[in-house]
């Protein structure tokens, strides 16, 4: 059994390529309860962060600084009665949740956290996860439909025109980024994930810098497309609270809502990570050509540990400043054992082996995480768009530029072939 | 919620009816009375064609406690702490609306330091009900941030009423004749130091706002109302000013100690949400201005003028208004000689102001209701009464 283990942390490979079925159940476990973890954690800091920008506190009774209050919440919202109005679809009512929980997990099967740590490298990966994606609308239009009442169709309609009218913009941002691996000395062009990533670890950028500004201008266009298309703040119109009251998730309540919840931060999850995996490098470290050489991936190689190490410290810090008193007591122990928890993964993050192999989870999380911080940040700031606002955004700006900048890259690409081709001269 | 006006389309008024395009027909939205964005209980019946309003029918009520009967019923002092619940954020100026009433029915006039402890009050409400309104309105549009500054530098505002009268919310601060108390030692001081504090605070308002693309995209040109149908519609206060009709009851028809103080009247252009809004952020810079005046000059004497311990107006009736945060707060007051008033109509801007609403919010869509009633701030205690 651990000769197994062994034999297969050695291999280079993911589960899905290596034909293993075991590891490809045992990461796919690990993904749902890793994204499930996640969100989780993002509800906690949404709270937070967005509180502080508020100037409050945000939840700060159920564990230390709030720490368990996803926790609770969950868990209100799994024993709240579950209701079904007397005049929705039943089946349809029943489904549309678990549909859009079910494509947004479906997507993290192509989603390359490292090299190895991904269920599987599908050479048709990007187009897999945009399909896959897509189809959660579906969801929410299902859901808005069966729900028989007017704000949710109407949240659902909104959704659908959303979604459809910015997947486009998304989309061309996204070929303009696969042509992108066709460069360089090795490149062939590549739809898989993991290829993506290679080919930008064999040019030795990242596609936001190559091309200037061309892969900046389509990491742009995706990142507003991919607020939209997750119905996030400024774009949040299927779910506008002052508008529609709650949009499609209006007759929703308890387990169900909770689902809806669920999908949609692991929908935003998911976006960040094609932005990622295609614009910003994949689990590459930062800086690979400034910082280069075997003294600079070693340094990089301690960053996972010493950060986990020092979030553990501000947990202990905060466990000196809480006040000294008898009803704080268990929250102080809790926020040390927290601390505890966090600086034990920290030293195993630093033992060698481990070391190693867990940096490229550690850098494709944490590019993730400033995607999430982004998304509050939008909340925090921006007014609502209006519907026709939204579209003309979307089809007036986003489709036109991304379409643009897919067309100079395209040319920009192949020039010397031009040249070649217009003035008969190979250079 | 079993009345029958919902699934009656024909009582909304069908003089946009349009021709239906691929066979679509109309939807009936009823938006509140339970809804995160009517301010209240406000029921409003949308008309849709897709999400374009095509017409809108308010329904109103729902809040209703009967304040002008409760009136009948009451001493002309009983009643004072009554008007504090009807725009209950701005209570002072409700209850200053009603003294003056009384008191031009008496033919008394309040004294001097007392016409200057009522303008501070007043304008330190017209802020906190500007502030309310900010928040609120800015919450309407998306925008989930301000409403928390604002409501945190309207606290140093109630902190002041608290110092001053003990209650933060319906003050009842004044009384017939005059104010019942005297201003504590470092009043002064608390609202200066306010001043100087929130003008700062203003400007991180409008840095929020004033300039942000979404908040310029989603208010101007929304909800347009032209100064000849304010007026033709009797709308007053921000609303009217928005529309460049520069008429404010403080100068055109000074009351308390307001001709002796300079200010200036802020006016738009084009009477959109986004001239709404700069007015009312205009009105808070002035409102300041008034308060730094009137604190250096709060004259000595008696807050009191000599008003009957029980009060018997002669018969007759008096109508007085106030310009309030919300626009023009008239009191008719009728008297037939007794204790108790014959009756009292409340003339509420809010209420007036809400009329506007259809006229705003046709052909637009759904998304702008929500703005409208932000901007019009109504406020539906006073609108029911």
């Amino acid at each position: 059994m651990l000769e197994s283990i062994k034999q297969y942390l050695s291999t280079n490979v993911t589960p899905g390529e290596a034909g293993s079925m075991f590891w490809a159940t045992i990461y796919v476990l690990a993904i749902t309860i890793g994204v499930s973890l996640a969100v989780l954690s993002m509800n906690w800091l949404e709270r937070k962060i967005l509180a502080h920008m508020q100037i409050r506190l945000g939840p700060m009774r159920v564990g230390p600084h709030g720490l368990l209050q996803p926790i609770a919440d969950a868990l209100k919202l799994l024993i709240k009665e579950d209701v079904i109005p007397a005049g929705a679809d039943k089946i349809v009512f029943w489904i549309a949740p678990v549909f859009v929980m079910m494509t947004a997990f479906t997507t993290f099967i192509v989603v390359p956290f490292g090299r190895t740590a991904a269920v599987t490298d599908m050479n048709i990966g990007i187009l897999f996860m945009l399909g896959v994606s897509s189809l959660g609308v579906l969801g929410v239009i299902m859901g808005g439909w069966a729900s028989n009442s007017h704000y949710p169709l109407m949240g659902s309609l909104r959704s659908g025109a959303q979604m459809v009218s910015y997947e486009i913009a998304m989309g061309l941002a996204i070929i303009s980024a696969v042509l992108m691996t066709s460069l360089g000395a090795t490149g062939t062009g590549t739809l898989s994930m993991v290829g993506i990533v290679q080919a930008q670890a064999d040019q030795r950028t990242w596609f936001v810098f190559s091309m200037f500004p061309l892969g900046l201008a389509a990491f742009v266009v995706f990142a507003i497309a991919m607020v939209a298309e997750t119905n996030r703040a400024p774009f949040d119109l299927p779910e506008a609270e002052s508008e529609l009251v709650a949009g499609f998730m209006t007759e929703y309540s308890g387990f169900r809502w909770s689902l809806f919840f669920l999908a949609e931060y692991a929908a935003m999850l998911a976006v960040s990570s094609i932005a990622v995996t295609l614009w910003l490098g994949g689990w590459l470290r930062p800086f690979p050509n400034w910082l280069s050489g075997p003294a600079w991936d070693l340094a990089f190689s301690f960053v996972p540990g010493l950060t986990f190490l020092g979030l553990a410290a501000m947990c202990f810090i905060g466990t000196v400043r809480m006040p000294k008193i008898l009803q704080l007591r268990i929250q102080t122990i809790g926020l040390g054992t927290f601390g505890a928890v966090l600086a034990a993964v920290g030293l195993l993050l630093l033992v060698p082996g481990v070391r190693e192999r867990s940096q490229d989870v550690f850098w494709f999380t944490a590019k993730v995480a400033v995607f999430m911080y982004l998304y509050i940040w939008y909340r925090g700031t921006f007014p609502r768009y209006r519907f026709d606002q939204l579209m003309k955004v979307g089809w007036k700006i986003l489709l036109p530029v991304s379409l643009g900048v897919l067309i100079v890259t395209a040319i920009v690409g192949v020039r010397q072939e031009l040249w070649a081709a217009l003035t008969g001269v190979t250079r | 919620m079993s009345n029958g006006n919902y699934n009656r389309p024909d009582l909304l008024d069908l003089d946009t009816k349009q021709e239906t395009f691929l066979d679509t027909t109309e939807m009936v939205l009823n938006m509140g009375p339970q809804h995160p964005s009517t301010h209240g209980v406000l029921r409003v019946i949308l008309k849709l064609d897709g999400e374009k309003v095509l017409g809108t029918e308010c329904i109103i009520g729902y809040l209703h406690r009967g304040v002008e009967k409760i009136a009948e019923n009451r001493t002309y002092a009983m009643f004072n702490p009554y008007v504090d619940r009807m725009d209950y954020v701005a209570a002072v100026s409700n209850g200053l609306g009603y003294c003056e009433a009384v008191e031009k029915l008496l033919a008394v006039e309040a004294p001097a330091r007392a016409q200057y402890i009522r303008v501070i009050m007043t304008e330190l409400c017209r802020i906190a009900s500007h502030q309310v309104w900010l928040g609120t309105h800015a919450l309407d549009i998306g925008a989930l941030t301000p409403v928390f500054y604002a409501f945190r530098d309207r606290e140093e505002i109630l902190k002041i009423f608290e110092k001053y009268c003990g209650a933060r919310l319906t003050t009842h601060a004044f009384r017939i004749g005059g104010c019942i108390y005297e201003i504590y030692d470092g009043f002064e001081q608390d609202v200066k130091n306010f001043c100087q504090k929130f003008l700062p605070k203003l400007d991180e308002y409008e840095e929020l706002l004033t300039t942000n693309r979404i908040w310029v995209a989603r208010t101007k040109g929304v909800g347009v109302l032209s100064a000849e149908d304010c007026i033709a519609l009797g709308v007053t206060g921000p609303v009217l000013r928005a529309s460049g009709v520069e008429w404010d009851l403080r100068k055109k028809q000074p009351y308390e100690a307001y001709s002796k103080f300079q200010f200036d009247i802020p006016t738009g252009l084009n009477g959109d949400t986004y001239d709404r809004y700069l007015v009312r952020i205009q009105e808070m810079r002035q409102a300041v201005r008034i308060l730094l005046q009137a604190v250096e000059s709060i004259p000595a004497g008696p807050i009191m003028a000599k008003v009957p311990k029980v009060i018997k107006p002669a018969p007759g009736e008096v109508y007085h208004s106030i310009e309030a945060p919300k626009g023009e707060l008239g009191y008719y007051i009728v008297s037939d000689g007794s204790t108790q008033p014959y009756r009292v109509r409340v003339r509420p801007p809010s209420f007036v102001n809400l009329q506007a609403l259809d006229k705003m919010v046709r052909g637009m869509l759904v998304a702008d209701v929500v703005a409208v009633i932000g901007t019009l701030d109504i406020v539906l205690g006073e609108v029911d009464r």
